[in-house]
């Protein structure tokens, strides 16, 4: 009887051993059942996803950076061009730096190339939205996010998004009414 | 070994006394009298949080007890209750219980048995240290859902210390029941020969050693990631506290029915014998309770039908939720046709186990309305759940647990026990039980949310006829602690049978039963 309770101790201890690691197991498990049932998939969220593009065609965007003269700021686009379906959410960088010995605070202005894509294109977030502060020898990476409307003409096949920073200290002083540079 | 050996033969004479006796004993009855008194002195730990949260909602606003204090009551208390009152109640049942029904010497495993019981007292401390550690007790709820518990203090640590122990106890239990009952048969006793109490245990212990485990390795997760820089459930580092829930409820749906199957034993020994006749459909009873025990095992996600779910899996959660009903139902069935043109008696035992039977299918009945997926995401978290698992766990398990103390006491000490004082326990528990848990239900359809100190106004009627209830139910067990110790003093000298339809070896010893039995082992035709 003593062997006969050793071999049942050994086999319920091998068993609660082994349920121990499907605890553990059960971890992997859980994300590969998410995965096939495509479920808890976080930012790919059925949900979320935009279900608006416009996959039959395809828009070259061109990036472009150009500071004021009167700011002595490095500015350029990290990429300089994109192949992108209307409708599609698309973010971009650029990046900035402040190459003199003290803090300016500098705003950008957009503008479109051609001019009659500018209403199609729909900024969500941009650093152009505020003033921007940088220290003496900072330099910062800034994204744009945005879509391209789906209505826009069909017969545009390249839209260049320019921008200009300038110096809001400066423009400040000149023209005391105004209180922001338009943006958008 | 041998100096073991000769202990055991030689009882009286070199025995260690006091404290010692207690600290080394292997007997299986002196281990089962320990859970007991363990069990015992929980229940009032834990009652007492229980009547502080219930003097706390007597009226709305905030009389007593500040938000994080009646967080930490509510948390112990479902802790302690669960695993320092009802599981080791059983435990203690099944360890003066299973070698006298199956004719066997003592437990298997006398040594690990004695070391399984010891660490629980050893985890109750530690839990109720923790109220007076910086920041209190652990106040995240007894589920230990992440992320509040892996951002508390220092009592989380030591809380999850505590269930590794008390986990780590339950499974040298369930081991040494498996082994006993499996290797340790008298000869004639096959297995559908059992009595059904034994059965349960098997499956109960069984259901132990396959979930015990999986929160062992949950709760080392939540250890590793508040300690150790793991990611497992801390979202920030690409974890997921879904994941903690589904792991968790692995293991506690199948510890909801370790919780009510030991009952579901108790019961099916008691009705019979008050209504003097055979268990009616005693294989059926087998079976039901093998199938409760593997449904258990795919239904748990109904516990988080509000996580967000596709539907689907609320469906399959539900329909195989609604399964269990049917082999519950088939015990309910037995029980009452049991008793059906039985020569019943209403002895304090069988007066308990009546109220089981009627209040724990209420129980199960507002458990079906909360597997209903649409329904449970209206009433998750509020207290109709709370209402339904007291009526399992309060008018389910702990009366059964009532009912079998009252139904073996004099076997275990030789003295009946005053049946006009059972009687008004009895009555006194099972009305003021009512009064407690009946109003939650109304409060849950009405939204009042659980796990809250402070209520809107509408709801203060019913939360005062609930906290004079709980204060009638909570002070009537101190008749119930004077009742077992009046019988261990003294009594009216209880015989061999004990009740008149008593059937089963137990009821062959003497009175009180002798501290070595079933020395050479019984033969059952």
């Amino acid at each position: 009887m003593a062997l006969g309770n050793a071999k049942t101790l050994t086999k319920l201890i091998v068993v609660t051993l082994g349920m121990f690691g499907f605890g553990f197991a059960l971890v992997p498990f859980y994300y590969k059942i998410c995965e096939v049932t495509g479920i808890n998939s976080g930012a790919e969220q059925s949900l979320a996803k935009n279900t608006q593009v416009d996959e039959s065609r395809l828009v070259t965007l061109e990036f472009d950076a150009n500071t004021n003269e009167a700011l002595p700021w490095r500015f350029k686009p990290m990429q300089r061009s994109l192949k992108v379906h209307p409708g599609q959410l698309v973010q971009v960088e650029y990046e900035v730096s402040n190459i003199s010995d003290h803090p300016i605070v500098g705003q950008a202005v957009p503008s479109y190339g051609p001019a009659r894509a500018a209403g199609f294109f729909k900024k969500i977030e941009c650093f152009c939205f505020t003033p921007q502060t940088l220290a003496a020898g900072e330099s910062r990476r800034m994204p744009v996010m945005f879509v391209l409307d789906p209505d826009m003409d069909r017969d545009v096949h390249t839209v260049t998004l320019s921008y200009t920073f300038f110096d809001l200290e400066a423009k400040k002083q000149a023209s005391d009414g105004r209180k922001t540079v338009p943006n958008g | 070994m041998s100096d073991a050996a000769h202990a055991h033969d030689d009882h009286g004479h070199g025995h260690p006394t006091g404290i010692m006796r207690w600290l080394t004993t292997t007997n299986h009855k002196d281990i089962g009298s320990l859970y007991l008194w363990f069990a015992l002195i929980m229940l009032f730990a834990a009652g007492s949080m229980a009547l502080l949260i219930r003097a706390e909602l007597f009226q709305p606003g905030l009389q007593l007890t500040n938000p994080d204090f009646f967080n930490q009551l509510t948390t112990m208390h479902g802790l302690i209750m669960i695993f320092g009152v009802i599981m080791p109640a059983f435990s203690g049942f099944a360890n003066w219980q299973v070698p006298l029904m199956l004719g066997a010497p003592d437990m298997a495993f006398p040594r690990m048995n004695n070391w399984a019981f010891w660490l629980l007292p050893m985890a109750g401390l530690m839990l109720m240290a923790s109220f007076f550690l910086p920041g209190g007790a652990v106040a995240g709820g007894w589920t230990m859902y992440p992320p509040l518990f892996i951002q508390g203090g220092i009592s989380y640590d030591l809380t999850i210390l505590a269930v590794h122990i008390m986990g780590l106890s339950s499974i040298m239990g369930s081991i040494n029941i498996i082994t006993t009952i499996l290797n340790m048969r008298a000869p004639g006793i096959t297995l559908m020969k059992m009595p059904l109490f034994v059965w349960t245990w098997l499956i109960t212990a069984y259901l132990l050693i396959a979930t015990m485990p999986v929160l062992a390795g949950a709760v080392t997760m939540l250890l590793t990631d508040r300690n150790f820089g793991t990611h497992f459930f801390n979202a920030a580092g690409g974890g997921d506290p879904v994941m903690f829930q589904h792991i968790f409820w692995f293991f506690a749906h199948p510890e909801v029915y370790i919780l009510i199957l030991p009952a579901f034993g108790i019961v099916s020994q008691i009705i019979p014998t008050f209504a003097r006749k055979p268990l009616f459909g005693y294989a059926s009873m087998v079976y039901a309770t093998a199938s409760i025990a593997i449904l258990s095992f795919i239904v748990w996600a109904h516990h988080m039908f509000t996580v967000g779910m596709p539907a689907a899996a609320q469906l399959f959660f539900m329909f195989s939720t609604m399964l269990i009903a049917v082999p519950t139902g088939v015990k309910v069935f037995n029980w009452v046709a049991t008793m059906w043109k039985g020569s019943m008696t209403f002895e304090t035992p069988m007066l308990f186990a009546i109220a089981f039977v009627c209040l724990f299918t209420i129980g199960g009945f507002s458990g079906l309305v909360l597997a209903i997926a649409p329904v449970d995401i209206q009433l998750h978290d509020t207290y109709y759940v709370v209402a339904h698992f007291h009526y399992v766990l309060v008018s389910g398990a702990l009366f059964a647990i009532f009912a079998g103390i009252y139904y073996w006491l004099p076997k275990w000490t030789g003295h009946m026990y005053s049946e006009t004082l059972g009687k008004w326990h009895f009555w006194l528990s099972v009305i003021g039980m009512n009064i407690v848990f009946f109003p939650m239900h109304f409060l849950g359809l009405a939204g009042m949310p659980r796990r809250i100190p402070d209520y809107a106004l509408q709801f203060t009627e019913f939360n005062q006829i609930a906290t004079v209830g709980a204060f009638i139910f909570g002070f009537s067990q101190l008749l119930f602690l004077a009742v077992i110790l009046k019988t261990i003093k003294g009594g009216v000298k209880a015989t061999d049978r004990v009740w008149e339809g008593a059937e089963g070896l137990e009821w062959t010893l003497p009175s009180p039963a002798p501290y070595h039995t079933f020395e050479t082992a019984p033969v059952v035709k």
